[in-house]
């Protein structure tokens, strides 16, 4: 039975080939709603996403751990809370998610499928965004409960979010496309935990002595709750000053990633 | 069209560093079912991976359904469907989830509630893939492979680590595969693998293919086939000579232990006893050895198959 004599029969089977990509955006949907729901079941990817921010939020707003300088704590807290929730989803849940599924071998796997690559990181950077949108809801809801009052402009509060959000992508890309799994995952939470510190997240950067303040300003997250707070706590135009700041780690951190990131 | 090649390989040589995995390999896959046969480290993985695109060969030409698998992988990759040989799966998605989620990128896939059943993953549908055991994640990889209908699948080690019941289901699913028009391209250190699925079987070692064509045209190429038998000692192996065929040999090995070479068939089985009975010898231990995969892969090498 060589196959030059046994031809194997075509047509109506089961298996009978009918190859074809979906189109492009269904493809993209589909992905980006299974890496949604990979993030929201994921309860480690949850404590980062959801549980730290409300807790920070609720913990500085009712008690007066830290001094917040004028005004309402919730003023200066709701920014910098929402600061952190981009970087725990772009930054953070990202680069753990990432950094184990080519540990793992679904970035493998996809790479064959008829998904391109540029559909799967578009893919990955919408789900990125909708689990954003959905923290950003939360901060706000409990902000508003516990009495904050936001002002500014809502162009420049999105601009800044989607310039935090590109900064924090390309860092943890690039933290995911060239560590170990196992790497990434302690120094992805390191460094969250240090941003966090010194970020200017609920600790303000007046706080620390003022040579450290020139540095810790440059980071990018400084600049992001830097920048939101300008604007809705104190009703400041645009921001340019953080983002520019948050452009050029954008730019680099992608650029970086896009260049030395290893799919396997 | 149908026997066009659906795999051609030419002076494949990859390096991985200092060492060479595969080493100028030549391999003309037609349709039907290809196993590529050979021991750990042979290159076999390199040689599927570089069809499917992963890599790029520092010489040689790969051509995949008449693609180049890098240059052309946006055309060829909704025509294949790929195996790998572990993982490829998030580790906290559903079985069924997963699957249905790469039926859902391509235009025409199989019916996936169908798919699960006949490969008996109906019943951990809703177990996360890190949950599931090792054969139940092999078959959902295969069914990953080929739930988008495509008209070439690569399965790399598909049966490695399976319980014989889930390895003939594996086999059941790849020749209804090849019933319906897919091709299906196969590696594998299981000889009786390759003897039982495979069209064509190409034999790879250290990076080179030392031997390609049917079972039955490798296993025929090999030494003769044998038949042995044990009697009483000095019996008369002239006499028995001229009882067999023109082309056959006959020898005692050691004493009352004989083997008999040549087109070993019923004819030859019936003349052998009939000599027997002529003389009154009672072949004891009577066994007729056909030469597998595994003898013309230690013949070729020099090495055990299952290193």
């Amino acid at each position: 039975m060589s196959a030059g004599t046994d031809t194997p029969a075509t047509g109506g089977g089961t298996y009978a080939p009918r190859p074809g990509a979906a189109p492009l955006p269904r493809m993209i949907a589909a992905q980006a709603a299974l890496e949604t729901r990979m993030l929201l079941r994921n309860g480690e990817q949850l404590l980062l996403t959801v549980v730290i921010p409300t807790l920070l939020l609720v913990l500085f707003s009712a008690v007066d751990i830290v001094d917040t300088g004028e005004g309402k704590a919730v003023d200066f807290l709701a920014p910098g809370i929402l600061a952190l929730a981009v970087m725990s989803t772009a930054f953070t849940g990202q680069a753990i998610a990432t950094g184990f599924e080519r540990r793992y071998g679904v970035l493998k796997r996809l790479a064959v499928s008829p998904l391109p690559r540029w559909g799967l990181m578009t893919a990955k950077t919408l789900s990125v965004l909708v689990t954003e949108v959905l923290q950003v809801l939360l901060v706000t809801v409990i902000a508003l409960a516990l009495g904050w009052s936001p002002h500014g402009n809502p162009l420049a509060v999105l601009l800044l979010l989607v310039l935090g959000t590109a900064a924090f992508s390309g860092l943890g890309l690039l933290m995911a496309g060239t560590l170990k799994a196992e790497a990434t995952l302690a120094a992805a939470n390191l460094v969250f935990l240090l941003l966090l510190v010194g970020g200017g997240v609920v600790v303000p950067l007046d706080e620390f002595p003022q040579a450290a303040q020139d540095v810790l300003g440059l980071l990018p997250i400084s600049a992001l709750s830097g920048g939101l707070r300008d604007v809705l706590q104190h009703g400041a135009g645009m921001p340019w000053g953080d983002l520019a700041i948050l452009a050029v780690w954008a730019v680099a951190g992608l650029a970086a990633a896009g260049k030395l990131f290893r799919w396997e | 069209m149908r026997n066009d090649p659906v795999v051609q390989v030419c002076g494949l040589v990859k390096r991985y560093g200092g060492k060479t995995a595969v080493d100028g390999l030549d391999l003309v896959a037609r349709a039907g079912i290809t196993a590529v046969l050979g021991p750990n480290g042979a290159g076999k993985t390199t040689t599927v991976e570089s069809c499917e695109g992963y890599c790029r060969p520092d010489s040689g030409t790969v051509r995949v359904l008449g693609l180049d698998p890098v240059r052309e992988a946006a055309a060829l990759r909704p025509r294949i469907g790929v195996m790998l040989q572990s993982g490829g799966v998030y580790s906290g998605a559903r079985a069924d989830e997963m699957l249905r989620h790469v039926a859902r990128l391509h235009a025409h896939p199989l019916d996936v509630a169908a798919l699960t059943e006949r490969l008996g993953l109906g019943s951990c549908g809703r177990t996360p893939y890190r949950r599931l055991s090792g054969g139940q994640q092999q078959r959902l990889a295969l069914a990953m492979a080929v739930v988008g209908r495509p008209e070439l699948v690569f399965l790399d080690e598909p049966t490695a680590g399976l319980d014989p019941q889930a390895r003939r289901a594996t086999w059941d699913l790849v020749r209804d595969l090849r019933a319906d028009g897919v091709s299906v391209i196969l590696t594998t250190h299981h000889m009786d693998e390759a003897e039982q699925l495979a069209d064509d079987v190409a034999i790879i070692d250290a990076g080179k293919v030392v031997a390609q064509g049917s079972p039955e045209e490798l296993c025929r190429g090999g030494a003769e086939n044998t038949l042995r038998f044990s009697g009483r000692p000095g019996l008369d192996v002239t006499s028995l000579l001229k009882a067999l065929p023109a082309d056959s040999t006959a020898a005692e090995l050691t004493p009352g232990s004989y083997r008999v070479g040549g087109k070993i068939d019923p004819q030859l089985l019936a003349t052998v006893t009939t000599w027997c009975a002529q003389h009154g010898v009672m072949p004891e231990k009577i066994s007729v050895e056909r030469h597998t995969l595994e003898d013309v892969f230690l013949e070729l090498t020099g090495k055990e198959l299952r290193g």
